[in-house]
């Protein structure tokens, strides 16, 4: 397939599961105001932080107000991460590949982002929040959906589950990252109901909580981040995002299991045998925020490997295709 | 109220309606089918194709607006019906004319008979900014030049149909045939189905076939692309739809890069050649190589390969010499020249500037006729006498003074109209008729083509650039 396609398509995954990811965690807050009433101001800081975009924040908004971070991360047009400016990106992808995607699909995405840039998404934003971003949240859902059962699962749904698959398991990291350098320092919570309602929440924000409970049944900060790092079933955790994108780049390449033909794949392995034969515990004795910070590294240099590899043949042409934003 | 009982042809010939205010006999249907709706649910029906087409991201951006500016082109539900004896003549004019266009570009880049037996003066030809030097001597696959054609046709007052232009560069609007049918089919399912409307859908296999057709010999499965500008065109749509309902690649000319003597894609596993290219990009733009150096929307190299006979292109590059508005009017000679017969669909009446008896005549009546630029489009370089201001034909006569060759001029024709949707009312609407024509082992014309319609009260113009939208047209 066409590599400009190719790029296309798995950029406008990655901008929706994006999309996503930002619903949700405004999502999860907005729960968790409802049990903390009290620490109102101090809550929506962490969000701006997850999104490693404090200082643009920052610069348009004196305080983190609910209705601030809100409009921030949902409706500013001029912060690329904010759900509108990736479902324009996601959608501005879709257009240009319609031909490749399904109707289903294209109709599905276009509507979406119809329907939010509309003033009354504002709207509902801020008179019904709860409801909102549940809305967004399934509506990224059904596209996936729809992704998968009307789309052939050929190279082109391949490159936009590697898409989606990096995009998770950089923002899976990242929620862990804040949430446990923002949570562990506070010892004297250790154990009490504030410390139990702020470790759901991090489950929460990456819809794992139901799932560890079964798991794991009691909460502990250990394995929650064990949970989210290493679980191999949850469709969440980062080793099953990457263990996910390595079977569709092999798919692509027809390299057969346990080789690599290319440096997309062989770093791709390397993260996924380091994260097979790792525990939590090692992690913590070494320290979880460096481990994770050196994580999201590796992943940026998948990300860039699978351009050289796939969506720029350089030395070809003079005028490659543009590379997009990174988170 | 949205009713027919009110509703006025005035001097006009309307499509649907007799001079008498009765339905003519192919609208029979369609005209009861609408008065029995209860009020208001003509309207609605309006507001949901509109929603439908919106829906289905059939849109085109407005430049120079906020972000997030888009508009579907406008679309009114109520169709154009064109009777089965009336498409008989359109259909059969069409194919002659577009076989004696092709014979008259095939002619000029090489033998120049109709230039030498002077039908045709030669240096109309050689002075038109649409001459192709570079096609000199050549011959393209199979000998077809304008593969694909969208002729606009006009209705005057008398009730027959007249060529306003030839397109045969690369004509745009056939998505929106397809799209609006599926729309339509959805507003009135009773009535198409009871009218025996006959199908548009088998234009993208025609255009696929027509594309493989050209493939060079030695290729058994040709790979096909439609070339695009890119998204940022404002028929990106129908390029993308297009590729899509063929399926075949829809390539920029970023993807393409000319090695080894052929043209390829670039793709995930490397290059790959391409054997047939539909372009939707000008001559101008199309090999910074040959033509403008600047362009960025070309790909280096694609006219060396095509003259080597490596890779077909549809329309052929030089077609547009055959869509200069001043030697159009030579069109009923050309026609006669290559095929003996007389046109079977007359052309407008024409004056050709460059000749002095015509010109004076245009400068004495510009109040009363249509002066056009010999190569714009779109609607643009053109004076509608009747409309235009004391000021407006006085610059224009400059022009025509200053520039003979590059002008002609026709009478206003009193375009024939439809009734349409306006506010919570029926009026009636000045429309023109845009069928496509295939050339590959025969000729093809899709059963209908785009209705343009003017919205404007009063307007002529139908251009969607100019506030036209368009209709369904039912061919019975």
């Amino acid at each position: 397939m066409l590599s400009r396609v190719a790029n296309a398509i798995y950029w406008m995954c990655r901008y929706i599961e994006r999309a996503e990811n930002v619903a949700r965690f405004i999502s999860v807050n907005l729960n968790l105001l409802l049990d903390m009433p009290s620490e109102k101001g101090k809550h929506w800081e962490p969000l701006v932080m997850i999104t490693g975009d404090q200082a643009l924040f920052e610069k348009k908004n004196p305080d983190h107000t609910q209705e601030a971070v809100i409009r921030f991360l949902t409706f500013d047009r001029e912060y690329p991460n904010s759900i509108l400016s990736c479902l324009a990106a996601a959608r501005e992808n879709g257009r240009s590949i319609r031909e490749i995607i399904s109707s289903e699909m294209w109709e599905h995405l276009n509507n979406f982002y119809l329907e939010l840039a509309d003033h009354r998404g504002l709207t509902m934003a801020l008179e019904d929040p709860h409801r909102f971003f549940k809305i967004i949240q399934m509506r990224s859902h059904l596209f996936t959906g729809l992704m998968d059962s009307t789309m052939s699962h050929g190279e082109a749904w391949n490159f936009a589950r590697i898409g989606m698959m990096m995009e998770r398991a950089d923002k899976t990291s990242r929620i862990l990252d804040v949430k446990y350098f923002m949570l562990l320092p506070q010892a004297d919570f250790v154990n009490t109901p504030i410390d139990n309602i702020q470790w759901t929440a991090v489950l929460k924000s990456a819809s794992a909580f139901e799932m560890y409970r079964k798991e794991h049944h009691h909460i502990t900060p250990r394995k929650v981040a064990g949970f989210l790092i290493f679980d191999s079933q949850f469709p969440r955790s980062i080793r099953h995002c990457i263990a996910k994108a390595q079977t569709c780049l092999h798919r692509i390449s027809g390299s057969p299991p346990g080789s690599a033909t290319n440096t997309a794949e062989k770093r791709l392995g390397r993260i996924k045998a380091d994260i097979e034969y790792t525990d939590i515990d090692e992690v913590v004795d070494h320290g979880l925020h460096e481990y994770l910070d050196g994580l999201q590294t590796r992943l940026n240099q998948v990300d860039g490997a699978i351009g050289t590899t796939f969506f720029n043949l350089k030395p070809l042409i003079e005028n490659a295709p543009q590379e997009q934003s990174q988170a | 109220m949205e009713t027919f009982s009110t509703y006025d042809p005035e001097s006009y010939y309307d499509e649907l309606i007799d001079a008498h205010g009765n339905p003519r006999p192919s609208a029979q249907l369609l005209v009861d089918k609408i008065e029995s709706l209860p009020t208001g649910d003509l309207i609605f029906r309006q507001k949901a194709a509109e929603a439908m087409l919106l829906k289905m991201g059939i849109t085109f951006n407005v430049y120079g607006r906020d972000e997030g500016t888009e508009k579907i082109m406008p679309f009114d539900i109520i169709p154009r019906i064109v009777s089965s004896r009336d498409w008989e003549q359109i259909e059969s004019g069409l194919k002659q004319r577009i076989f004696a266009l092709n014979e008259f570009i095939q002619d000029v880049y090489n033998e120049k008979k109709i230039l030498k037996d002077k039908v045709v003066p030669e240096d109309l030809i050689l002075t038109s900014r649409t001459y192709r030097k570079e096609c000199e001597g050549f011959t393209p696959p199979r000998g077809i030049w304008c593969h694909v054609t969208g002729t606009d046709l006009v209705r005057d007052s008398d009730g027959r149909f007249y060529v306003l232009e030839d397109n045969l560069r690369c004509p745009s609007g056939v998505s929106y045939v397809l799209e609006n049918r599926q729309v339509l089919k959805r507003t009135f399912p009773q009535v198409f189905e009871a009218s025996r409307v006959r199908p548009v859908d088998a234009y993208p296999s025609k255009l696929l076939e027509m594309l493989e057709f050209l493939a060079p010999d030695h290729v058994q499965a040709p790979t096909i692309g439609v070339l695009t500008p890119g998204i940022y065109n404002s028929a990106y749509f129908e390029h993308s739809f297009l590729s899509q309902q063929m399926g075949v690649e829809l390539v920029e000319g970023q993807d393409l890069v000319v090695s080894d003597g052929f043209v390829h894609m670039l793709t995930t596993k490397g290059l790959k050649r391409v054997d047939v290219l539909y372009r939707r990009i000008d001559d101008d733009f199309i090999d910074p190589e040959v033509f403008r150096p600047d362009s960025m929307l070309g790909v280096k190299g694609l006219i060396g390969v095509y003259k080597a006979g490596r890779i077909a292109m549809a329309n052929a590059p030089g077609t547009g010499i055959a869509d200069d508005k001043v030697i159009y009017a030579y069109v009923p000679k050309i026609i006669k020249y290559y095929t003996g017969e007389e046109a079977i669909l007359p052309n407008v009446p024409t004056y050709i500037c460059r000749d002095d008896t015509d010109r004076a005549y245009v400068l004495a009546h510009l109040d009363q006729l249509v002066v056009k630029a010999a190569n714009e489009s779109g609607g643009y370089g053109m004076l509608v006498g009747p409309h235009a201001t004391e000021t407006e034909r006085a610059a224009f006569a400059e022009k025509i003074t200053a520039e003979p060759r590059n002008y002609m001029a026709q009478p206003t024709i009193s375009l024939s109209r439809v009734p349409t949707i306006v506010g919570d009312r029926i009026e009636g609407r000045h429309v023109d008729l845009r069928p496509y024509v295939l050339f590959g082992e025969e000729i093809y014309v899709q059963p209908g083509g785009l209705t343009r319609v003017a919205l404007t009260k009063g307007s002529l113009v139908v251009n969607s650039s100019q506030g036209g939208g368009s209709k369904d047209t039912w061919v019975l």
